[in-house]
Protein backbone atom coordinates (compact mmCIF):
# COMPACT_ATOMS: atom_id res chain seq x y z
CA UNK A 1 0.00 0.00 0.00
CA UNK A 2 1.09 3.50 -0.92
CA UNK A 3 1.98 6.35 1.75
CA UNK A 4 -0.76 9.22 1.50
CA UNK A 5 0.94 12.21 0.64
CA UNK A 6 0.34 14.59 3.09
CA UNK A 7 2.70 18.07 2.54
CA UNK A 8 4.73 18.66 -0.79
CA UNK A 9 8.01 19.10 -0.04
CA UNK A 10 10.53 20.86 -2.44
CA UNK A 11 13.63 18.30 -2.24
CA UNK A 12 16.28 21.20 -1.17
CA UNK A 13 18.35 18.46 0.25
CA UNK A 14 17.31 15.31 -0.39
CA UNK A 15 17.76 12.41 2.30
CA UNK A 16 18.88 15.33 4.87
CA UNK A 17 16.69 13.78 7.73
CA UNK A 18 18.26 10.67 7.57
CA UNK A 19 21.51 12.03 8.31
CA UNK A 20 23.36 11.68 11.79
CA UNK A 21 21.46 14.54 14.04
CA UNK A 22 24.79 14.99 15.93
CA UNK A 23 28.39 15.43 15.43
CA UNK A 24 27.97 17.37 12.10
CA UNK A 25 30.89 19.34 11.00
CA UNK A 26 30.25 23.04 9.31
CA UNK A 27 31.01 23.42 5.71
CA UNK A 28 34.40 25.23 6.05
CA UNK A 29 33.14 27.24 3.12
CA UNK A 30 30.86 28.66 4.61
CA UNK A 31 32.65 29.30 7.67
CA UNK A 32 35.36 31.60 5.36
CA UNK A 33 32.84 32.88 2.54
CA UNK A 34 30.20 34.31 4.57
CA UNK A 35 32.27 36.89 6.49
CA UNK A 36 34.26 37.56 3.03
CA UNK A 37 31.36 38.05 0.77
CA UNK A 38 29.29 39.91 3.28
CA UNK A 39 31.88 42.85 3.97
CA UNK A 40 32.73 42.94 0.28
CA UNK A 41 29.25 42.91 -0.98
CA UNK A 42 28.73 45.75 1.45
CA UNK A 43 30.95 47.66 0.02
CA UNK A 44 29.71 47.18 -3.51
CA UNK A 45 26.16 48.93 -2.16
CA UNK A 46 27.56 52.29 -3.46
CA UNK A 47 27.40 50.59 -7.06
CA UNK A 48 23.17 50.52 -6.61
CA UNK A 49 21.58 53.28 -8.21
CA UNK A 50 21.70 55.42 -5.31
CA UNK A 51 22.03 58.87 -5.77
CA UNK A 52 22.71 61.42 -3.45
CA UNK A 53 23.51 65.17 -3.55
CA UNK A 54 25.55 65.33 -0.98
CA UNK A 55 27.68 62.05 1.17
CA UNK A 56 24.59 60.42 2.89
CA UNK A 57 24.88 56.89 2.65
CA UNK A 58 26.69 54.85 5.10
CA UNK A 59 30.46 53.62 4.30
CA UNK A 60 28.61 49.78 4.65
CA UNK A 61 31.76 47.85 3.69
CA UNK A 62 33.36 49.24 6.80
CA UNK A 63 30.57 49.07 9.11
CA UNK A 64 30.43 45.53 8.49
CA UNK A 65 33.96 44.90 8.66
CA UNK A 66 33.75 46.52 12.24
CA UNK A 67 30.97 44.18 13.19
CA UNK A 68 32.28 41.44 12.66
CA UNK A 69 35.61 42.15 13.68
CA UNK A 70 34.01 43.42 17.05
CA UNK A 71 31.38 40.61 17.40
CA UNK A 72 33.70 37.73 16.51
CA UNK A 73 37.33 38.71 17.86
CA UNK A 74 39.67 36.79 16.46
CA UNK A 75 37.58 35.68 13.45
CA UNK A 76 39.30 38.26 10.48
CA UNK A 77 43.20 38.57 10.88
CA UNK A 78 44.65 41.91 12.03
CA UNK A 79 46.03 42.38 8.51
CA UNK A 80 42.36 42.26 6.60
CA UNK A 81 42.04 45.39 6.90
CA UNK A 82 44.11 46.24 4.25
CA UNK A 83 42.44 43.55 1.95
CA UNK A 84 38.81 44.64 2.43
CA UNK A 85 39.82 48.12 2.67
CA UNK A 86 41.54 47.65 -0.56
CA UNK A 87 38.42 46.12 -2.44
CA UNK A 88 36.33 49.02 -1.20
CA UNK A 89 38.52 51.22 -2.35
CA UNK A 90 37.32 49.95 -5.94
CA UNK A 91 34.02 51.17 -5.30
CA UNK A 92 34.02 53.85 -3.15
CA UNK A 93 35.51 56.17 -5.46
CA UNK A 94 38.08 57.67 -3.15
CA UNK A 95 41.48 57.28 -4.27
CA UNK A 96 43.05 53.81 -4.09
CA UNK A 97 44.43 52.95 -0.87
CA UNK A 98 42.81 55.15 1.49
CA UNK A 99 40.32 52.29 2.60
CA UNK A 100 43.28 50.06 2.48
CA UNK A 101 45.20 52.29 4.82
CA UNK A 102 42.14 53.23 7.19
CA UNK A 103 40.55 50.40 7.84
CA UNK A 104 43.91 48.39 8.37
CA UNK A 105 44.84 51.16 11.14
CA UNK A 106 41.10 51.10 12.49
CA UNK A 107 42.22 47.38 13.20
CA UNK A 108 44.95 47.72 15.11
CA UNK A 109 43.66 50.46 16.86
CA UNK A 110 40.74 47.33 18.11
CA UNK A 111 43.69 45.47 18.75
CA UNK A 112 45.35 47.89 20.51
CA UNK A 113 41.74 48.65 22.66
CA UNK A 114 40.79 44.92 23.07
CA UNK A 115 44.57 44.35 24.95
CA UNK A 116 43.65 47.09 27.77
CA UNK A 117 39.95 46.50 28.28
CA UNK A 118 39.13 42.23 28.89
CA UNK A 119 35.58 42.74 29.38
CA UNK A 120 33.18 44.58 26.65
CA UNK A 121 29.95 45.17 25.80
CA UNK A 122 27.58 46.28 23.15
CA UNK A 123 27.23 49.00 24.21
CA UNK A 124 31.23 49.53 24.27
CA UNK A 125 31.06 47.73 21.02
CA UNK A 126 28.93 50.55 19.67
CA UNK A 127 30.82 53.66 21.05
CA UNK A 128 34.09 51.78 19.79
CA UNK A 129 32.77 51.98 16.49
CA UNK A 130 31.12 55.44 16.33
CA UNK A 131 34.74 56.86 17.36
CA UNK A 132 36.35 54.81 14.42
CA UNK A 133 33.63 55.58 11.83
CA UNK A 134 34.05 58.95 13.09
CA UNK A 135 38.05 58.90 12.32
CA UNK A 136 37.85 56.89 8.82
CA UNK A 137 35.54 59.50 7.34
CA UNK A 138 37.43 62.18 8.40
CA UNK A 139 40.86 60.64 7.68
CA UNK A 140 38.60 59.75 4.12
CA UNK A 141 37.85 63.50 3.27
CA UNK A 142 41.48 64.46 5.18
CA UNK A 143 42.90 61.47 2.57
CA UNK A 144 40.49 63.36 -0.58
CA UNK A 145 41.41 66.52 0.14
CA UNK A 146 45.33 65.73 -0.66
CA UNK A 147 44.97 64.44 -3.70
CA UNK A 148 41.71 66.99 -5.21
CA UNK A 149 40.56 69.70 -4.26
CA UNK A 150 37.92 68.71 -1.50
CA UNK A 151 34.63 70.03 0.64
CA UNK A 152 34.06 71.50 3.94
CA UNK A 153 34.08 68.54 6.68
CA UNK A 154 30.64 69.81 8.11
CA UNK A 155 28.99 68.05 5.01
CA UNK A 156 30.17 65.05 6.81
CA UNK A 157 28.10 65.54 9.48
CA UNK A 158 24.55 63.41 8.36
CA UNK A 159 26.95 60.79 7.44
CA UNK A 160 28.20 60.25 10.77
CA UNK A 161 24.91 60.51 12.70
CA UNK A 162 23.08 58.27 9.93
CA UNK A 163 26.31 55.92 10.39
CA UNK A 164 26.25 55.80 13.84
CA UNK A 165 22.96 54.99 14.21
CA UNK A 166 23.01 52.08 11.72
CA UNK A 167 25.74 50.37 13.37
CA UNK A 168 23.13 48.33 16.17
CA UNK A 169 21.46 47.19 12.61
CA UNK A 170 24.80 46.42 10.78
CA UNK A 171 25.65 44.01 14.31
CA UNK A 172 21.85 42.33 14.06
CA UNK A 173 22.69 41.39 10.51
CA UNK A 174 25.94 40.24 10.89
CA UNK A 175 24.55 38.48 13.89
CA UNK A 176 22.55 36.32 11.57
CA UNK A 177 24.96 35.81 9.09
CA UNK A 178 26.89 34.19 12.05
CA UNK A 179 24.76 32.04 13.18
CA UNK A 180 23.61 30.57 9.43
CA UNK A 181 27.32 30.41 9.11
CA UNK A 182 28.01 28.17 11.92
CA UNK A 183 24.94 26.64 11.36
CA UNK A 184 25.49 22.65 11.14
CA UNK B 1 32.14 39.57 26.15
CA UNK B 2 35.96 38.87 26.20
CA UNK B 3 38.02 38.61 23.25
CA UNK B 4 39.50 35.08 23.00
CA UNK B 5 43.00 34.32 24.68
CA UNK B 6 44.89 34.45 21.51
CA UNK B 7 47.22 37.62 22.56
CA UNK B 8 49.26 34.60 24.50
CA UNK B 9 48.91 31.51 23.03
CA UNK B 10 50.54 29.33 25.29
CA UNK B 11 54.12 27.96 25.26
CA UNK B 12 54.10 26.84 21.96
CA UNK B 13 56.53 28.27 19.89
CA UNK B 14 55.17 27.91 16.69
CA UNK B 15 51.95 29.82 18.00
CA UNK B 16 53.96 32.70 19.41
CA UNK B 17 55.52 33.27 15.95
CA UNK B 18 51.95 32.83 13.80
CA UNK B 19 50.96 35.63 16.01
CA UNK B 20 54.07 37.63 15.80
CA UNK B 21 53.52 36.74 11.52
CA UNK B 22 50.03 38.48 11.99
CA UNK B 23 51.27 41.76 13.70
CA UNK B 24 54.03 41.77 10.95
CA UNK B 25 51.38 41.48 8.26
CA UNK B 26 49.51 43.68 9.38
CA UNK B 27 52.16 46.57 9.91
CA UNK B 28 53.80 45.75 6.31
CA UNK B 29 50.20 46.20 4.83
CA UNK B 30 49.38 49.52 6.06
CA UNK B 31 52.92 50.54 4.96
CA UNK B 32 51.65 49.22 1.88
CA UNK B 33 48.71 50.79 1.51
CA UNK B 34 50.05 53.68 2.73
CA UNK B 35 52.61 53.37 -0.34
CA UNK B 36 49.58 52.66 -2.90
CA UNK B 37 47.77 55.53 -1.30
CA UNK B 38 50.80 58.04 -2.23
CA UNK B 39 50.81 56.74 -5.98
CA UNK B 40 47.20 57.61 -6.15
CA UNK B 41 47.52 60.92 -5.02
CA UNK B 42 50.35 61.53 -7.14
CA UNK B 43 48.53 60.50 -10.57
CA UNK B 44 44.85 59.96 -9.55
CA UNK B 45 44.25 58.45 -13.03
CA UNK B 46 47.12 55.37 -12.07
CA UNK B 47 44.38 52.99 -10.42
CA UNK B 48 41.94 54.16 -13.43
CA UNK B 49 41.61 50.63 -14.56
CA UNK B 50 40.83 48.84 -11.22
CA UNK B 51 37.57 51.16 -11.00
CA UNK B 52 36.74 50.26 -14.49
CA UNK B 53 36.59 47.11 -13.99
CA UNK B 54 35.10 47.20 -10.86
CA UNK B 55 32.54 49.48 -12.45
CA UNK B 56 31.99 46.91 -15.62
CA UNK B 57 31.43 44.07 -13.00
CA UNK B 58 28.96 45.59 -11.20
CA UNK B 59 27.00 47.28 -14.08
CA UNK B 60 24.69 44.96 -15.02
CA UNK B 61 23.09 44.80 -11.36
CA UNK B 62 23.26 48.64 -11.64
CA UNK B 63 21.44 48.82 -14.71
CA UNK B 64 19.16 46.32 -13.43
CA UNK B 65 17.87 47.97 -10.39
CA UNK B 66 17.85 51.02 -12.36
CA UNK B 67 15.12 49.92 -14.85
CA UNK B 68 13.34 48.65 -11.90
CA UNK B 69 13.88 52.44 -10.32
CA UNK B 70 12.84 53.63 -13.55
CA UNK B 71 9.51 51.97 -13.93
CA UNK B 72 8.32 51.91 -10.12
CA UNK B 73 8.85 55.51 -10.96
CA UNK B 74 6.70 55.98 -13.89
CA UNK B 75 3.96 53.94 -12.13
CA UNK B 76 3.56 56.55 -9.56
CA UNK B 77 3.92 59.54 -12.00
CA UNK B 78 1.05 58.21 -14.26
CA UNK B 79 -1.11 56.99 -11.48
CA UNK B 80 -0.74 61.04 -10.33
CA UNK B 81 -1.16 61.84 -13.64
CA UNK B 82 -4.94 60.46 -13.93
CA UNK B 83 -5.51 61.86 -10.48
CA UNK B 84 -5.32 65.49 -11.34
CA UNK B 85 -6.10 64.66 -15.50
CA UNK B 86 -8.70 67.70 -14.94
CA UNK B 87 -6.65 70.81 -13.60
CA UNK B 88 -3.52 69.77 -15.45
CA UNK B 89 -5.81 69.66 -18.72
CA UNK B 90 -6.55 73.21 -18.58
CA UNK B 91 -3.40 74.72 -16.97
CA UNK B 92 -1.58 73.07 -20.08
CA UNK B 93 -4.34 74.72 -22.40
CA UNK B 94 -3.36 77.82 -21.36
CA UNK B 95 0.31 77.38 -21.28
CA UNK B 96 0.01 76.09 -24.82
CA UNK B 97 -1.89 79.61 -26.27
CA UNK B 98 0.80 81.70 -23.68
CA UNK B 99 3.99 80.00 -25.53
CA UNK B 100 2.81 79.79 -29.19
CA UNK B 101 4.01 83.52 -29.66
CA UNK B 102 6.94 82.64 -27.71
CA UNK B 103 8.13 79.77 -30.18
CA UNK B 104 7.06 81.77 -33.07
CA UNK B 105 9.34 84.73 -31.84
CA UNK B 106 11.72 82.32 -31.42
CA UNK B 107 12.01 80.57 -34.79
CA UNK B 108 12.19 84.18 -36.09
CA UNK B 109 15.25 84.75 -34.15
CA UNK B 110 16.64 81.38 -35.40
CA UNK B 111 16.25 82.48 -39.11
CA UNK B 112 17.93 85.76 -38.08
CA UNK B 113 20.77 84.12 -35.94
CA UNK B 114 21.79 81.92 -38.86
CA UNK B 115 21.74 84.75 -41.41
CA UNK B 116 23.89 87.06 -38.36
CA UNK B 117 26.44 83.76 -38.69
CA UNK B 118 26.32 83.43 -42.49
CA UNK B 119 27.39 86.93 -42.72
CA UNK B 120 30.48 86.80 -39.65
CA UNK B 121 31.07 83.34 -41.52
CA UNK B 122 30.97 81.20 -38.28
CA UNK B 123 31.31 78.03 -38.63
CA UNK B 124 28.68 75.81 -36.70
CA UNK B 125 30.58 73.38 -34.94
CA UNK B 126 30.13 69.67 -35.34
CA UNK B 127 27.38 67.82 -34.36
CA UNK B 128 27.62 68.61 -30.52
CA UNK B 129 26.08 64.88 -29.54
CA UNK B 130 27.86 61.99 -29.45
CA UNK B 131 25.82 59.38 -27.39
CA UNK B 132 23.47 58.95 -25.14
CA UNK B 133 23.43 57.35 -22.15
CA UNK B 134 21.85 57.00 -18.37
CA UNK B 135 23.70 56.99 -15.00
CA UNK B 136 23.41 54.40 -13.44
CA UNK B 137 25.16 54.79 -9.91
CA UNK B 138 27.08 57.48 -8.03
CA UNK B 139 29.46 57.37 -5.13
CA UNK B 140 27.07 57.56 -2.67
CA UNK B 141 29.22 57.20 0.61
CA UNK B 142 32.36 59.17 -0.84
CA UNK B 143 32.95 62.86 -0.67
CA UNK B 144 33.77 62.49 -3.86
CA UNK B 145 30.97 63.48 -6.13
CA UNK B 146 31.31 60.74 -9.11
CA UNK B 147 28.55 59.39 -11.25
CA UNK B 148 29.02 56.36 -13.25
CA UNK B 149 27.40 56.45 -17.03
CA UNK B 150 26.10 53.12 -18.64
CA UNK B 151 28.02 54.08 -21.73
CA UNK B 152 32.00 53.84 -22.53
CA UNK B 153 34.13 53.87 -25.38
CA UNK B 154 31.88 51.18 -27.11
CA UNK B 155 29.86 54.51 -28.25
CA UNK B 156 33.02 56.54 -28.96
CA UNK B 157 32.72 58.33 -25.09
CA UNK B 158 36.34 59.70 -23.94
CA UNK B 159 38.23 61.42 -21.43
CA UNK B 160 36.94 65.58 -20.91
CA UNK B 161 33.68 65.15 -22.74
CA UNK B 162 30.92 67.46 -21.21
CA UNK B 163 27.94 65.56 -20.17
CA UNK B 164 24.48 67.12 -19.85
CA UNK B 165 20.74 66.22 -19.27
CA UNK B 166 17.70 67.32 -20.56
CA UNK B 167 17.35 69.83 -17.92
CA UNK B 168 21.63 71.48 -17.77
CA UNK B 169 25.06 70.53 -17.23
CA UNK B 170 25.60 67.33 -15.07
CA UNK B 171 29.33 66.71 -15.31
CA UNK B 172 32.31 65.96 -17.44
CA UNK B 173 33.83 62.40 -17.92
CA UNK B 174 36.91 61.44 -16.09
CA UNK B 175 37.73 57.72 -16.95
CA UNK B 176 35.94 55.72 -19.44
CA UNK B 177 35.74 51.96 -19.48
CA UNK B 178 34.55 49.47 -22.70
CA UNK B 179 30.93 50.02 -21.43
CA UNK B 180 30.87 52.37 -18.59
CA UNK B 181 32.09 55.78 -17.85
CA UNK B 182 32.50 57.88 -14.43
CA UNK B 183 32.10 61.39 -14.64
CA UNK B 184 32.72 63.94 -12.50
CA UNK B 185 29.55 65.89 -11.40
CA UNK B 186 29.46 69.76 -11.33
CA UNK B 187 28.75 69.86 -7.71
CA UNK B 188 32.33 67.94 -7.24
CA UNK B 189 34.62 70.89 -5.17
CA UNK B 190 37.56 70.21 -7.98
CA UNK B 191 34.94 70.72 -10.60
CA UNK B 192 35.40 74.09 -12.12
CA UNK B 193 32.93 75.80 -14.67
CA UNK B 194 33.66 79.12 -16.64
CA UNK B 195 29.89 80.12 -16.36
CA UNK B 196 28.09 83.45 -17.25
CA UNK B 197 25.05 84.79 -15.79
CA UNK B 198 21.89 84.72 -18.49
CA UNK B 199 20.22 88.05 -18.76
CA UNK B 200 23.64 89.94 -19.05
CA UNK B 201 26.63 87.41 -19.88
CA UNK B 202 28.36 88.59 -16.12
CA UNK B 203 31.47 86.08 -16.81
CA UNK B 204 32.01 84.02 -13.21
CA UNK B 205 33.38 80.62 -12.23
CA UNK B 206 31.64 77.86 -10.26
CA UNK B 207 32.50 75.58 -8.10
CA UNK B 208 31.37 72.82 -6.31
CA UNK B 209 30.71 72.42 -2.69
CA UNK B 210 29.82 68.25 -2.40
CA UNK B 211 26.35 69.35 -0.98
CA UNK B 212 24.42 69.32 -3.76
CA UNK B 213 25.05 72.87 -3.84
CA UNK B 214 27.56 75.17 -6.30
CA UNK B 215 29.47 78.20 -5.47
CA UNK B 216 29.49 81.40 -8.10
CA UNK B 217 32.43 83.90 -8.30
CA UNK B 218 32.59 86.39 -10.87
CA UNK B 219 34.98 87.36 -12.28
CA UNK B 220 35.35 91.12 -11.18
CA UNK B 221 36.16 92.04 -7.85
CA UNK B 222 33.62 94.22 -5.12
CA UNK B 223 30.23 93.35 -4.07
CA UNK B 224 28.14 90.24 -5.10
CA UNK B 225 26.44 91.27 -8.38
CA UNK B 226 24.27 88.51 -8.34
CA UNK B 227 20.24 88.19 -6.98
CA UNK B 228 18.18 85.05 -5.56
CA UNK B 229 16.88 83.56 -8.95
CA UNK B 230 19.29 84.43 -11.39
CA UNK B 231 19.83 82.03 -13.75
CA UNK B 232 23.20 80.80 -14.95
CA UNK B 233 24.69 78.92 -17.97
CA UNK B 234 27.67 77.86 -19.37
CA UNK B 235 29.42 80.51 -20.96
CA UNK B 236 32.09 78.48 -23.40
CA UNK B 237 35.16 80.15 -22.06
CA UNK B 238 38.53 78.37 -22.13
CA UNK B 239 36.69 75.30 -23.96
CA UNK B 240 35.41 72.06 -23.18
CA UNK B 241 31.75 73.12 -22.44
CA UNK B 242 29.45 74.24 -25.09
CA UNK B 243 28.23 77.59 -24.32
CA UNK B 244 24.56 78.12 -23.31
CA UNK B 245 23.89 74.49 -21.55
CA UNK B 246 21.42 75.75 -18.62
CA UNK B 247 23.53 75.49 -14.94
CA UNK B 248 22.48 76.58 -12.21
CA UNK B 249 20.02 78.83 -10.59
CA UNK B 250 21.18 81.43 -7.40
CA UNK B 251 19.49 80.36 -4.00
CA UNK B 252 21.83 82.62 -2.34
CA UNK B 253 23.66 85.96 -2.37
CA UNK B 254 27.37 86.26 0.11
CA UNK B 255 29.54 88.58 0.16
CA UNK B 256 31.49 87.91 -3.06
CA UNK B 257 29.54 85.52 -4.90
CA UNK B 258 26.09 83.39 -4.68
CA UNK B 259 25.01 79.59 -3.63
CA UNK B 260 23.03 78.05 -6.57
CA UNK B 261 21.67 74.77 -7.15
CA UNK B 262 22.73 73.16 -10.40
CA UNK B 263 19.55 72.87 -12.68
CA UNK B 264 20.32 69.90 -13.64
CA UNK B 265 18.99 66.47 -11.09
CA UNK B 266 21.49 63.52 -11.90
CA UNK B 267 19.07 61.21 -9.90
CA UNK B 268 15.90 61.83 -12.33
CA UNK B 269 17.48 62.73 -15.60
CA UNK B 270 15.70 60.18 -17.81
CA UNK B 271 18.74 60.31 -20.03
CA UNK B 272 22.48 61.98 -19.75
CA UNK B 273 23.91 63.24 -23.29
CA UNK B 274 27.86 62.71 -24.03
CA UNK B 275 29.00 66.09 -25.99
CA UNK B 276 31.72 66.78 -28.42
CA UNK B 277 34.60 69.35 -25.87
CA UNK B 278 33.63 72.42 -27.31
CA UNK B 279 36.76 74.26 -29.47
CA UNK B 280 38.39 70.75 -29.31
CA UNK B 281 40.47 71.03 -32.26
CA UNK B 282 41.35 74.85 -31.58
CA UNK B 283 42.65 73.63 -28.28
CA UNK B 284 44.18 70.46 -30.02
CA UNK B 285 46.14 72.83 -32.57
CA UNK B 286 46.90 75.03 -29.67
CA UNK B 287 48.99 72.41 -27.74
CA UNK B 288 50.66 70.98 -30.52
CA UNK B 289 52.30 74.53 -30.86
CA UNK B 290 52.79 75.50 -27.17
CA UNK B 291 52.12 72.67 -24.91
CA UNK B 292 51.19 73.50 -21.26
CA UNK B 293 54.78 72.39 -20.26
CA UNK B 294 54.38 69.94 -17.20
CA UNK B 295 50.69 70.36 -16.30
CA UNK B 296 48.58 67.67 -18.14
CA UNK B 297 46.11 68.76 -20.65
CA UNK B 298 43.05 67.61 -18.32
CA UNK B 299 44.30 67.06 -14.16
CA UNK B 300 41.15 65.17 -12.35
Amino acid sequence: MKNPVTAIRLPLRPGREYESRFDREQSTLKMLAIPIASVVMASMITTLPIYAPLPILPPFGFLMFLAWRLMRPGLLPVWSGVPFGLTDDIFSGQPFGSAGLLWSLAMLTIEIIDSRAIWRDHIQDWLIAALLTIATLLGGLWITAMAHAASHPSILLPQIILSILLYPLVVRICARLDSWRLAT
Amino acid sequence: MAPPPHRRPGFSRKAQYGLFATYVIAIAGTVVAALLLIISVADPTGFAALRTVGAEITAPIARFFNNIRRSSNEIGSNMSAYLDAASKNAALTKEVAASRTKLIEARALKVENARLRGILKLKEEMSEQIAVGRIISSTASSTRRVATLSIGTNYGVERAQPVRGPAGLIGRVIETGPTTARILLITDAENFVPVMRVKDGLPAFSAGLGNGLVVIKPLNLGESPFKVGDIIVTSGNGGLYQPNIPFARVIRKTNDGALARPLADPSNSPYAVVMRAYQAEARKAQQAVAPDGMVKEVTE
